[in-house]
């Protein structure tokens, strides 16, 4: 009845066609300092995979070694089966997008975007025709000749991505590239990016620390905590099916319910459902928008789990409001409404079994 | 905002020093260089041009000026030359390794000038070091006497006290180049050599002109050098300065050639600085 058997960490997209990159058991120490303990990752042709982490969690060491700028002291990278990490950056078909544009301050513009290519020797009037489309991609056409000091950050950052999208990598690394923009651009700018990356068909490993961030743009997105791979998976199933409690809080706001299984009923404090586990401890995740509050005006749903609750707080979010309850004076839980009304006292409130993840405790590590 | 007593308390001090040490002198340097010495050996002051006059008039002030300019530009393209692989290899290789070797760039400056000039005097002479390790070699039968007394030592002495001058400014530029930068270029598929003249040498000429005006300002200027290991072939316009300023007591010429000096010397900094902003870009 309740949760999934799906496997938790699915590290190849699309099983049977032969991936783009391949990370085979990469790590990576800093000193006695572990960054990355044995990443194994597939990254599709056209896909925009997020890597997605607090920071320290290894995602720009991880980055930095698929485009060469740092090398894993194990393991190896392959692109399209052969070996990638064996090469110096400037002869890996991967271009990146830096976090903070890296543009070269003496070229203008213009010569920012061709410098790939005149580093390829590519002929003037090739150059000429890619750079002027690679900008007019960006709408950077009016800015060509201005040096990148004059220009702004959100302007810099389409030059970035037009300096590097011009040499048509094979695949384009992104180290949180929209981080330094303010929140109404970094919005646009992420649905830009994101059609942009469909437009082009070019792969995409986009690094960010921003959850929402990864839930807008990515078809998978690669969670890493503390130099490890907790979950890979599109940002619906990582939402709607956490494999680890980590994960769960991570993505989204959860509440975490510690309890025990016996006889096909799971039981925590004073709630109590039936589930189709094995017995023993286990931890559940549930979604503060899949508690409801029951009122006269909807019906109690015959399968849910009916529990009575006093309100303890209460947030306006905008569009939803955040309830802080308390359930029998031992279980506080998080509930998310659309109703905007102030709620008082006693509540009875609801949720589905189904809508009670099992997840795995995450485990110490550092 | 700041009470008047204050801003007075704090300005006077630097307009002080600014007027005693710099605005006085330079004063009485002008205007000595409009007198002239009289028959009995005083100081006439009457306004005259003829020290100007006799600076153009007498070849060999002007010969010794661009022996001086030729010896000054070789020693800038001596240190440059050594200068900029050292602080290169200090701002990109050096690691751990790059405060001590800082350092080491640094300690020849606290050593007093003279004793390494005297230093490459006992290096350089018929009987000095250099000579004695080449016959003992048998590369050499006889001193080579071109080693010192030669425009050739003034220019070796003054390149390595002069060297540490140009390598600070370089060294200053190439740490302010952000890194990302050149990882940026090697991402763009330059390889190092290209990344170095593409982009790191581009970044590092204000640094690369700041050390060049020091090097050939302060060579140009100098006494030392070539008074200690010159010879009469090596003299500098600076020599000739001071011996009008001393024995030849010419004080109004000596002024003369002086206020031609400085206003080269502050020509060449103010079109190196005119140069340096077309080259800095935030």
């Amino acid at each position: 009845m309740a949760t999934t058997t799906e496997p938790a960490i699915a590290r190849s997209a699309k099983p049977g066609t032969e991936p783009l990159l391949t990370i085979r058991n990469v790590a990576k120490s800093f000193g006695k300092n572990p960054v990355l303990r044995d990443i194994s990752l597939e990254i599709a042709e056209g896909e925009f995979l997020t890597i997605l982490g607090e920071s320290g969690s290894g995602k720009t060491t991880l980055l930095r070694i698929i485009a060469g700028f740092e090398s894993a002291n194990s393991g190896e990278i392959l692109m399209e089966g052969e070996r990638l990490d064996l090469l110096p950056p400037y002869r890996r078909r991967v271009n990146t997008v830096f976090q903070h544009y890296a543009l070269f301050p003496h070229l203008t513009v213009e010569e920012n975007v061709g410098y790939g290519l005149r580093v390829a020797k590519a002929s003037k009037d090739e150059i000429a025709t890619r750079v002027s489309e690679a900008l007019a991609m960006v709408k950077m056409t009016a800015f060509a000749s201005s040096k990148p000091a004059k220009i702004s950050g959100g302007q810099q950052q389409r030059v970035a991505l037009a300096r590097a999208l011009v040499n048509r990598p094979r695949l384009l690394l992104l180290d949180e590239p929209l981080s330094a923009l303010d929140a109404n651009l970094r919005r646009q700018m992420q649905v830009e990016l994101k059609s942009l990356q469909r437009e082009v068909g070019i792969s995409f490993v986009f690094v960010t620390h921003d959850q929402e961030e990864a839930m807008v743009m990515s078809d998978r997105i690669a969670l890493l905590r503390m130099g490890e791979l907790e979950q890979v998976a599109s940002p619906r199933e990582i939402y709607s099916h956490p494999a680890t409690a980590y994960t769960a809080q991570f993505i989204g706001h959860t509440n975490l319910l510690r309890g025990e299984i016996k006889a096909g009923i799971a039981r925590c404090k004073s709630l109590s459902w039936r589930v189709g586990l094995p017995e023993g401890q286990a931890l559940f995740s549930l979604r503060p928008e899949n508690i409801r509050i029951v009122n006269s005006e909807r019906a109690p749903d015959v399968n849910a789990v009916s529990f009575p609750g006093r309100i303890q707080h209460q947030a306006f979010h905008g569009a939803t409001e955040l309830l802080q309850i308390i359930c029998d004076d031992q279980l506080a839980l998080s509930v998310r409404t659309a109703t905007r009304e102030n709620w008082q006292g006693e509540l009875r409130l609801e949720f589905l079994p189904s809508d009670a993840v099992l997840v795995r405790e995450s485990p110490e590590r550092g | 905002m700041f009470s008047r007593a204050y801003r007075t308390a704090i300005t006077l001090p630097p307009m002080l020093w600014v007027v005693v040490f710099l605005l006085v002198p330079y004063a009485l340097l002008f205007c000595y260089s409009f007198w002239s010495v009289s028959p009995a050996q005083t100081i006439a002051h009457s306004w005259t041009l003829d020290n100007y006059r006799e600076l153009l008039r007498v070849n060999v002030y002007l010969q010794t000026l661009f022996r001086s300019m030729w010896i000054a530009a070789r020693v800038m393209i001596f240190s440059l030359l050594l200068g900029y692989p050292l602080a290169y290899y200090l701002s990109f290789h050096a690691g751990k390794r790059k405060d001590l070797f800082y350092q080491l760039v640094i300690i020849p400056l606290w050593v007093s000038y003279l004793v390494r000039a005297y230093a490459w005097k006992t290096i350089l002479g018929s009987d000095g070091v250099l000579n004695t390790l080449l016959q003992y070699l048998h590369l050499t039968k006889h001193p080579l006497e071109f080693l010192l007394y030669s425009p050739f030592a003034v220019v070796l002495t003054l390149t390595h006290i002069y060297t540490p001058f140009a390598v600070l400014p370089i060294y200053a530029a190439l740490e302010h180049i952000p890194r990302n930068l050149v990882e940026a270029s090697h991402d763009l598929g330059a390889p190092p050599l290209q990344t170095f003249w593409r982009v790191i040498l581009p970044l590092s000429i204000p640094g690369v002109l700041a050390g060049a005006t020091f090097a050939f300002v302060l060579s140009l200027g100098d006494f030392l050098a070539p008074l200690l290991l010159g010879g009469p072939s090596g003299i500098m316009i600076s020599n000739i300065v001071v011996s009008l300023f001393g024995a030849a007591y010419n004080w109004p010429l000596g002024a003369a050639i002086s206020l031609c000096m400085l206003f080269l010397v502050v020509g060449l900094l103010f079109l190196s600085e005119s140069v340096e902003k077309k080259w800095s870009f935030r």
